[in-house]
């Protein structure tokens, strides 16, 4: 075993890589559970996003375009979503989970085309002098923009939640919807524009595993993660900052086990393998033991006549 | 007896299509099936052998044979679903092509005796089902001599997909070779227990360079270790079950190609005309069924005579990867000088060779 091969400098800057998918895809979802909507098609959104990112990197050339192109593939899926559970009132699980399935069926028949071919390059932030900092440029400094732009969202969902009257809105449209319903807001818009900016924000996490983390496309490459976005919601109680500790705990978990698997550490690969969810999923179970933080109408159908 | 009459009902209503169209199209074409682990298009493995399976309809005929196929089927469980629907499905012969599938062909192949199975890298037969595979180790062998020269940090990666032999004997037969033209080398692996997870694959090429890896191998089937490798310049990487042309010059200077279609063409007409029957067969660089792709220009010239030498060598039967004097990792003897390992021992490989580290997962 050589653990000295492992540099924690670089350890750290790729866990913050590896978590921004993760994180981008479960704020999206925060926001739409807040508003007390249960979305179970992270993963259909975010694979959805991912090739429409990467259609339109590939043709533009750009990849900032291209995160534009997948939050707004995102958001297109998602109003699947809202016509099946807002306007049909159907049943959210059983519509968040066909939502999944048609979003893998739909990228696949998406991506046909896309398959071997390389996404534009993106830039890196380069900083004179921060960016050249010993430990901190590298940490800090040195990422693709999306990176940073996750971390801005995490703290704008937080404000917004917590100072403003449109979060305030958006939680007693979570907590209560008839009650909401009596003063006067308009639950079920509130509730789409909600279902929306989760779907965009699955798409941009989407995207940034095929135009960043990969990069290329090869379908249901999201493998799974945005049901690791989805649990990660519940795990850290509906609350931003913990959904930053959880994405970053288990991308750090996740290449840190990687990291000493290729040091050689006598642990049994298996345990290595297991652990970025175990160890997820018990520290947020054990911040969040005292209370659980649900919006009281998750998941519940609201229809005004009722 | 509801349920009965129900699924009486059921069997008419699946035996009423075929047997309307039955005269007209099943009788004149052969159907074949594919069992897929992954999706037909992830640049590797599954891609190379869907290719195999057009080539061999093509070679035999669109009017004789026709293709049905089953992308991303889980290995386990599910895989029985798949194979038995493909065998109700009129299927005469049923190619599984994943070490995972084994179990499940030889229990399917007992419900069809008349379906005949081929099941791919298994070890595992029966009086319908015939196992086939590739002896990749022969390809490793050769980017490993090009691995062990074109190192400059002395450190080489390898991303291993999952403990089975197939995956041993690649990284036995790349580290022997590496380490016989560089005694300096040493080998960092990673298990990833999956077949085909590119964001996993990213990150494993990734944390092998930052550990100082300039060579990377993969026994996965995605391409992006190599994205990855070219990201990070200075590394190369290895073309694996497809050419991954894309790729060259660098990172990928060369590549293990998987050929299947000479295989699938003789053994779909065997089925055909009757005379196939249930057998073992492991075909190399000799039988054309493992090909070495192009050796690119960042190879200098020396390395590239020497790997083709080697190529040419074990195509011919001049030479076997595992020749001996070898030792197993825990310093016992494996193989002594001049001895040949036996293809018994390979094909259930279940320990690393001398120098290298780590424990393979069991």
């Amino acid at each position: 075993m050589d653990l000295s091969a492992i540099n924690p400098v670089l350890l750290v800057a790729s866990l913050m890589v590896a978590a921004t998918p993760i994180l981008l895809a479960a704020i999206g979802e925060l926001v739409v559970e807040k508003a007390g909507v249960l979305n179970l098609g992270v993963e259909g959104m975010m694979i959805t996003g991912a090739i429409c990112g990467f259609a339109v990197a590939v043709e533009t050339g750009s990849p900032l375009l291209g995160f534009v192109g997948a939050a707004a593939g995102g958001a297109a899926l998602s109003l699947l979503f809202v016509a099946l559970t807002q306007y049909a009132l159907a049943n959210q699980v059983a519509s968040g989970l066909s939502l999944t399935l048609f979003g893998l069926g739909l990228s696949a028949l998406i991506g046909q085309g896309y398959v071997g071919k390389k996404p534009p390059p993106s830039a890196r932030l380069d900083i004179p002098v921060l960016s050249d900092l010993p430990v901190l440029g590298r940490i800090l400094f040195s990422h693709d923009i999306m990176v940073y732009a996750g971390l801005a969202l995490v703290a704008g969902v937080w404000a917004l939640l917590r100072f403003t009257r449109a979060g305030l809105i958006l939680r007693a449209v979570g907590e209560n919807h008839d009650a909401a319903h009596a003063l006067g807001y308009k639950v079920r818009r509130i509730r789409i524009l909600a279902i929306l900016f989760g779907g965009a924000c699955a798409g941009m996490g989407g995207a940034y595993i095929s135009l960043l983390r990969v990069p290329q496309w090869v379908d249901g490459m999201t493998a799974g993660t945005g049901w690791i976005a989805l649990a990660l919601v519940v795990f850290a109680s509906w609350k931003p900052w913990r959904v930053l500790l959880g994405a970053y705990l288990f991308g750090g978990v996740t290449v840190l086990q990687l990291n000493l698997q290729a040091a050689g550490l006598a642990i049994p690969v298996e345990y290595l393998s297991m652990s970025p969810y175990l160890i997820t999923i018990l520290v947020l179970v054990i911040m969040s033991s005292h209370r659980s933080g649900a919006p009281a109408s998750l998941g519940r159908t609201f229809h005004a006549s009722q | 007896m509801k349920k009965r009459t129900f699924l009486k009902g059921a069997a008419a209503a699946v035996a009423l299509p075929l047997a309307m169209t039955g005269p007209a199209f099943a009788q004149e074409k052969t159907k074949v099936g594919f069992i897929y682990v992954g999706p037909i298009n992830d640049g590797g493995w599954t891609q190379h052998h869907h290719e195999s399976a057009l080539k061999m309809v093509e070679e035999i005929g669109e009017d004789k044979v026709e293709l049905v196929y089953q992308e991303s089927v889980p290995e386990g469980p599910d895989a029985e679903r798949a194979m038995t629907q493909m065998a109700l499905g009129g299927a005469k012969i049923i190619f599984t092509t994943s070490f995972g599938y084994m179990d499940p062909t030889i229990n399917v192949a007992a419900k069809f005796p008349d379906v005949k199975f081929e099941h791919a890298t298994g070890y595992k037969t029966a009086d319908n089902v015939s196992a086939y595979s590739a002896r990749f180790y022969e390809g490793r062998a050769v980017m490993g001599t090009i691995a062990g020269h074109m190192t400059k940090s002395n450190v080489l990666g390898y991303i291993a997909s999952v403990p089975i032999p197939e995956v041993v004997r690649g990284i036995n037969s790349a580290y022997i070779h590496a380490k016989k033209v560089n005694p300096d080398v040493e080998m960092k692996i990673i298990w990833l227990y999956t077949w085909m997870d590119p964001a996993k694959e990213a990150d494993a090429a990734r944390t092998l360079i930052e550990q100082g890896a300039d060579v990377i191998f993969q026994h996965t089937d995605s391409t992006a270790p190599l994205a990855a490798a070219q990201d990070a310049g200075n590394v190369i990487g290895f073309g694996q079950a497809g050419d991954m042309s894309e790729y060259a010059p660098s990172p990928r200077v060369s590549s293990i190609i998987d050929n299947w279609a000479p295989y699938y063409v003789s053994r779909v007409e065997a089925a055909m005309d009757g005379t196939w029957e249930s057998h073992n067969v492991w075909e190399g660089i000799g039988d054309g069924m493992v090909g070495i792709g192009e050796i690119s220009d960042a190879v200098p010239a020396e390395v590239k005579a020497e790997a083709e030498a080697m190529r040419d060598a074990i195509a011919a039967g001049e030479y076997h990867p595992f020749t001996g004097p070898l030792k197993k990792q825990d310093g016992s003897d494996w193989l002594a000088e001049g001895e040949v390992a036996d293809d018994g021992t390979l094909a259930g490989m279940n320990f690393y060779v001398e120098g290298l580290t780590g424990e393979i997962p069991q």
